[in-house]
């Protein structure tokens, strides 16, 4: 037996998933296509959100959504009806969507339409405050939602997916009314937790806001291809 | 249970190290991490799942040992570095303002790899 050797690494963990992600985003790339990453807690709207956004997105640009569920498809068929092309992918037991999920998702979507003509592709990220912004995909942007009823505190109580959002999403706001609920409190512990995130308030009842996200969006898809 | 995916992608990137090194002729004693405060990790969460994943193979025997790195950030008003906390909505407690710039805490790292020859 020789002495015990000390071989100074210093490597990410997650530096096979980070990898991962640097491919799928040079994909993304040579297919001129933006990427974002929708992330939340379960229930606070993305799938609504992404049936709007879609619909609204459909007469000035095309998009293709890769859908993210633990168990179900159920989340996928209600975006298929939209008649835009969506991968579902079943996560199994992993809480969120690592970078070699979205690569099996690509290669499926890649089956389905060539995705030089697409403009935008949407990733719903398994619903999960604690660990999708961890994991890298390879996105462009990364989008939090967070619903009213969940409480203001919740940029403290989970600041890594609230620090890591480029956009955070303020959804259900037409309950407003009807909650005890700060929004300035919430903003607050928002701007807190991440200065330089920008911000929007939007109801998927009333419509509210989804002018300001459709015009980010825009902004961000015509930045990108220029 | 993120940590089970943590432990997938750090086996990988021991496999991968191990490759380098001749795998058949090492025995791998200690995996030094460095975990940052400000992460999703539980550190005893990723080592238990390390133990039992390894169970069998050729890491059996290592252990994981992890240093925690203190979650600091900057005051972007006076520059001096301070520790954030939940409480205080992690703003700087000389001058009252909010987060910009993490010093440290975000590290999730394979430090070093002690390790001997067979």
């Amino acid at each position: 037996m020789h002495l015990p050797i000390s071989d100074k690494i210093e490597l990410n963990i997650l530096h096979q998933n980070s990898h991962q992600a640097e491919k799928n985003k040079v994909k993304f790339n040579n297919y001129n296509l933006l990427c974002l990453n929708i992330m939340s807690s379960p229930g606070a709207g993305k799938t609504r959100l992404l049936e709007i956004t879609l619909e609204d997105l459909s007469t000035e640009f095309q998009s293709a959504v890769l859908e993210g569920d633990m168990t179900t498809n159920l989340d996928a068929a209600r975006l298929e009806k939209l008649n835009i092309p969506v991968v579902p992918i079943t996560t199994g037991r992993a809480c969120h969507l690592d970078a070699n999920m979205v690569s099996g998702g690509l290669k499926l979507l890649e089956k389905k339409i060539n995705p030089h003509i697409l403009d935008i592709l949407l990733v719903e990220n398994v619903g999960n405050l604690v660990c999708p912004a961890e994991f890298e995909i390879g996105e462009h942007f990364k989008v939090a939602l967070l619903s009213i009823t969940e409480g203001e505190d919740k940029p403290l109580k989970y600041p890594i997916m609230f620090r890591e959002a480029d956009l955070i999403l303020i959804t259900k706001v037409d309950l407003l009314p009807h909650l005890n609920f700060d929004i300035n409190e919430l903003k607050s512990n928002i701007s807190s937790t991440n200065p330089k995130a920008d911000v929007i308030e939007i109801s998927s009842i009333t419509k509210s806001g989804f002018d300001l996200w459709q015009k980010w969006i825009s902004k961000k898809i015509l930045k990108f291809k220029k | 249970m993120h940590e089970v995916d943590m432990t997938k992608c750090l086996i990988l990137s021991m496999e991968e190290w191990a490759e380098k090194k001749n795998k058949e002729k090492i025995i791998v004693e200690k995996i030094n991490l460095k975990i940052g405060e400000f992460t999703c990790v539980e550190p005893i969460s990723l080592i238990n799942t390390f133990n039992a994943a390894v169970l069998g193979s050729w890491l059996d025997s290592s252990e994981i040992t992890i240093e925690t790195i203190p979650f600091e950030g900057k005051c972007s008003k006076c520059n001096r570095s301070y520790f954030p906390k939940k409480e205080n909505g992690y703003k700087s407690p000389c001058c009252n303002f909010n987060l910009e710039e993490i010093i440290s805490g975000r590290e999730l790292k394979i430090a070093s790899i002690d390790f001997k020859e067979k």
